[in-house]
C-alpha cells in the first residue's frame, strides 16, 4: 500500500498542525481585555441598575401595601358607614313597620273608632302612600264575651270601620282586605277586663309589598 | 252500670204529684191515678242475653233524661218467669212495667204493662244491629227509648238523636246521651253547626286566615259544597225546616241573611237590609214562614222575626231587661210556640225563653255563664254552652223543671247544635 503513504501524511501532518497550533485565549487577546472591560462596565451598570431596579421595587412594595392599606381602610370605613346607614335604614324601616303594626282599640260590643284609634290610623297613612304597591289586611277580634257567632260578625264590623277610615283619606279600598276572627283568637288569655280590652281589637298584618318597605 | 239513682226517682214522684198540676203536661196516657205533670212511675225489669245489661242501663237513662218518667230500675233485681205479680210493682210506685226479653235472634221483645189495667198497653219487637255495644246498636236501643217514652207519655224521645257542637276549633259530634263523643272527620277550622232536618246532612262555618264561608256536608256520602264566598263574613248557617234552603250571614261591613236553595244560587235573595249593622243567627219557625235573627241595627243587640222572605219584621225581645244591652243566639223552638235565647243578666249571659203568644220571659239559668240554647226535637230540652262546672261544657237544660245535666267533658265544647230524630237506617 505504497501509493496510501503521502496520504496518510497529509492526513498526519493536518492532524499534527491542529495539534501543535491551539487557538490563542481570548481573554488574553487584545480584543478580549476590551470586551471583558467592556462586559465588566456593562456589569457595573447592570448592578447599578439592579440596585436601583431594587430600590424602585421596593418603593414599588410599599406603596402597594400603603395602598392596600388605604384601600382597606376605605373598604372598612365604607363598610363601617354602610353598616351604620344600613342600621339606621333597619331602625326606620322597624319603626315603620310597628307603626304600621300598631293595634286600634274598641269598647265592648261597639266598632265606633275612638279618637286614639283615629290617631293611630292616621299614623299609618304615610306609609300606605309612601308603598303604592303594598297590600294589607286588617282583622278584626272581639272578647270572649257574647255570643261566638255573633262576635264573628261584629270583629268584621271592627275591620270594616278601619277600612273605611283608611278609604275616606284617599287609600285605595282594593288595597285593603278584611276578615274578622271573632273571639277565635285571643292575643290574651283571661276572663277580666284587662284581657277583654287588649283583645278587643283591629291588627294590621302587609300581606304585598312587606319585604321592600319604603319608609316614609 | 249502677242504677240506684233511678231508685230515687221514685221518692219524687210522691214529691212532684203534691205538688201539683203546675205544668201542663199534654199526653200522659197512663197511670191515670196521676195528676197531669206528674212523671209516671216505670218499673223497668232486668234482662237476659248478649249486652242485656247495658239494654237495661241504656234505656233506663234515656227515660230518665226525657224528664217525663220516675224510672225505677233498681240493680240487679229478679227477672221474672211467667206472669208479672202486678200488685207487686204498683206498691213500688210503679204505673206501668217495661219488660224487655232476648230471643236470641239479635232482636229486643218490649212489652209495657199497664198495672191499672193489668193489661200488656204495647208490644214491640225491634231490631238490634250486631255487635252489640256498637254505635248502630245503641242507636237502636236509643230508638226503643224513645218509643217507650211515646207509650207512656204520647211524647217520643230524643235519645236517637245527636248534637255537633265545636270543640278544638273543629266540629265534633256526641249522641244525646253523652256517649260516643268524637271529631266528625275531615272538617277542618269549624264554628257554628247546623242540622239539615233530615239528620244526614250538616252545614258549618269554616274560619281560615283569609276569612269564613259556609260549607255543607252529606254525612252519608261524605261530599262537601261550598255554599257561600270567602270575601267577607260568612257565618250563622240554618237550614228552612223544608230542607230546601239555606240561610246564613254574609257581608263585609255589616252583614245581612241571605238565602238560597240548596242546589244553586239562583233565587238567593237577602231577607234584611242591615247598612253596616249585624244581622246574623237565623233560625226558622218549624213552619217556614217567619225566622229570628239576631240584629244590631238598634245600636244593641236584641231579637227580631220577621217572615221569612224578610217582611214584617219586628222586635221580639222588646221590654223586661233592664239596661242589660244584649240578646243574642235565637232558637225557634221545634213546636213553634217559643224562641230561646242568651241575654246578658247583670254583666253575665243567661238563656231565656220568650213565648210568642204573649211575649212572657223566662229565665232559665243563673249559676255561672250560660249561652247559645239550641232546641231538642221534643221542644222541651235545651242544648247549650255553660262554665258552671269549671270549664265551658255542653249541658242538657228540661225547661220544664229546670233540670240540668252535664253532656261534655274534657277539653272546651261550644256552639251546640241538637239535630232531628235520627233515621232509623245509617
Amino acid at each position: 500500500m505504497p501509493h496510501h503513504l503521502p496520504r496518510l501524511a497529509l492526513v498526519a501532518f493536518s492532524l499534527l498542525s491542529v495539534a501543535c497550533f491551539p487557538k490563542q485565549d481570548p481573554s488574553t487577546s487584545p480584543e478580549a481585555l476590551a470586551a471583558a472591560a467592556k462586559a465588566k462596565k456593562a456589569d457595573s451598570v447592570a448592578a447599578v441598575q439592579a440596585e436601583a431596579a431594587r430600590v424602585a421595587e421596593a418603593a414599588r412594595v410599599e406603596a402597594a401595601a400603603k395602598a392596600e392599606a388605604a384601600a382597606k381602610a376605605a373598604v372598612a370605613k365604607a363598610t363601617a358607614d354602610s353598616v351604620a346607614r344600613a342600621e339606621v335604614i333597619t331602625r326606620a324601616i322597624t319603626a315603620t313597620r310597628s307603626t304600621f303594626a300598631e293595634m286600634i282599640f274598641f269598647d265592648y260590643d261597639r266598632a265606633e273608632l275612638s279618637v286614639e284609634s283615629r290617631e293611630t290610623l292616621e299614623a299609618k297613612l304615610p306609609i300606605l302612600r309612601a308603598n303604592p304597591g303594598m297590600r294589607i289586611r286588617i282583622s278584626g277580634h272581639t272578647d270572649e264575651r257574647g255570643s261566638d257567632e255573633y262576635n264573628l260578625a261584629l270583629g268584621q264590623r271592627r275591620a270594616a270601620a278601619a277600612k273605611r277610615y283608611l278609604v275616606s283619606q284617599g287609600i285605595d279600598e282594593a288595597r285593603i282586605d278584611v276578615v274578622s276572627f271573632g273571639e277565635e283568637r285571643p292575643m290574651v288569655e283571661g276572663s277580666d277586663e284587662s284581657a277583654w280590652s287588649q283583645n278587643r281589637r283591629d291588627e294590621f298584618e302587609i300581606v304585598v309589598g312587606g319585604d321592600a318597605i319604603r319608609v316614609p | 252500670m249502677p242504677l240506684r239513682p233511678f231508685a230515687l226517682s221514685f221518692a219524687s214522684v210522691a214529691l212532684v204529684a203534691s205538688l201539683g198540676a203546675q205544668e201542663p203536661a199534654p199526653g200522659v196516657r197512663i197511670g191515670l191515678t196521676y195528676a197531669p205533670g206528674t212523671r209516671p212511675g216505670l218499673y223497668v225489669l232486668p234482662l237476659r242475653g248478649a249486652g242485656a245489661d247495658s239494654v237495661r242501663a241504656i234505656v233506663a237513662r234515656d227515660l230518665d233524661h226525657g224528664d217525663r218518667i220516675a224510672v225505677i230500675a233498681p240493680d240487679g233485681g229478679v227477672i221474672p218467669s211467667g206472669p208479672l205479680n202486678y200488685a207487686l210493682y204498683q206498691r213500688l210506685g210503679a204505673a206501668a212495667v217495661l219488660q224487655m226479653t232476648m230471643p236470641g235472634d239479635g232482636s229486643l221483645q218490649v212489652a209495657l204493662h199497664e198495672l191499672a189495667s193489668s193489661t200488656v198497653r204495647n208490644s214491640q219487637r225491634f231490631v238490634l244491629p250486631q255487635p252489640a255495644l256498637g254505635p248502630a246498636w245503641r242507636l237502636a236501643v236509643h230508638r226503643v227509648a224513645d218509643e217507650v217514652e211515646r207509650w207512656v207519655t204520647g211524647q217520643q224521645g230524643v235519645a236517637a238523636s245527636r248534637v255537633l257542637f265545636v270543640r278544638g276549633g273543629t266540629l265534633w259530634q256526641v249522641d244525646a246521651d253523652g256517649e260516643n263523643a268524637m271529631p266528625v272527620p275531615g272538617v277542618g277550622a269549624a264554628l257554628g253547626p247546623a242540622w239539615h232536618p233530615n239528620g244526614t246532612v250538616i252545614a258549618w262555618t269554616e274560619l281560615g286566615d283569609g276569612g269564613s264561608r259556609i260549607l255543607m256536608r252529606d254525612l252519608t256520602s261524605g261530599r262537601t259544597s261550598v255554599m257561600s264566598g270567602r270575601a267577607a263574613a260568612n257565618l250563622s248557617p240554618a237550614f228552612a225546616p223544608d230542607g230546601s234552603q239555606l240561610a246564613y250571614a254574609a257581608g263585609s261591613d255589616g252583614t245581612d241573611i241571605l238565602v238560597r236553595p240548596l242546589d244553586g244560587e239562583a233565587g238567593s235573595f237577602a231577607i234584611t237590609a242591615g247598612q253596616g249593622s249585624t244581622n246574623a243567627q237565623p233560625s226558622f219557625s218549624p213552619d217556614g214562614r217567619r225566622v229570628a235573627f239576631t240584629t244590631s241595627r238598634l245600636g244593641r243587640n236584641e231579637i227580631y222575626i220577621s217572615d221569612s222572605d224578610g217582611a214584617n219584621p219586628e222586635l221580639l225581645t222588646t221590654s223586661g231587661f233592664g239596661d242589660q244591652l244584649y240578646r243574642s243566639d235565637p232558637s225557634w223552638s221545634p213546636d213553634g210556640r217559643a224562641v230561646a235565647f242568651s241575654t246578658q243578666i247583670e254583666g253575665r249571659f243567661q238563656v231565656a225563653t220568650i213565648a210568642l203568644r204573649d211575649r212572657s220571659v223566662k229565665q232559665h239559668t243563673s249559676e255561672g255563664i250560660n249561652e247559645d240554647p239550641s232546641w231538642a226535637p221534643d221542644a222541651r230540652h235545651l242544648v247549650l254552652t255553660s262554665n258552671r262546672g269549671g270549664s265551658r261544657q255542653l249541658w242538657v237544660l228540661d225547661t220544664e223543671s229546670g233540670r240540668m245535666r252535664q253532656l261534655t267533658r274534657g277539653p272546651v265544647a261550644r256552639m251546640a247544635a241538637w239535630g232531628p230524630r235520627l233515621p232509623a237506617a245509617r
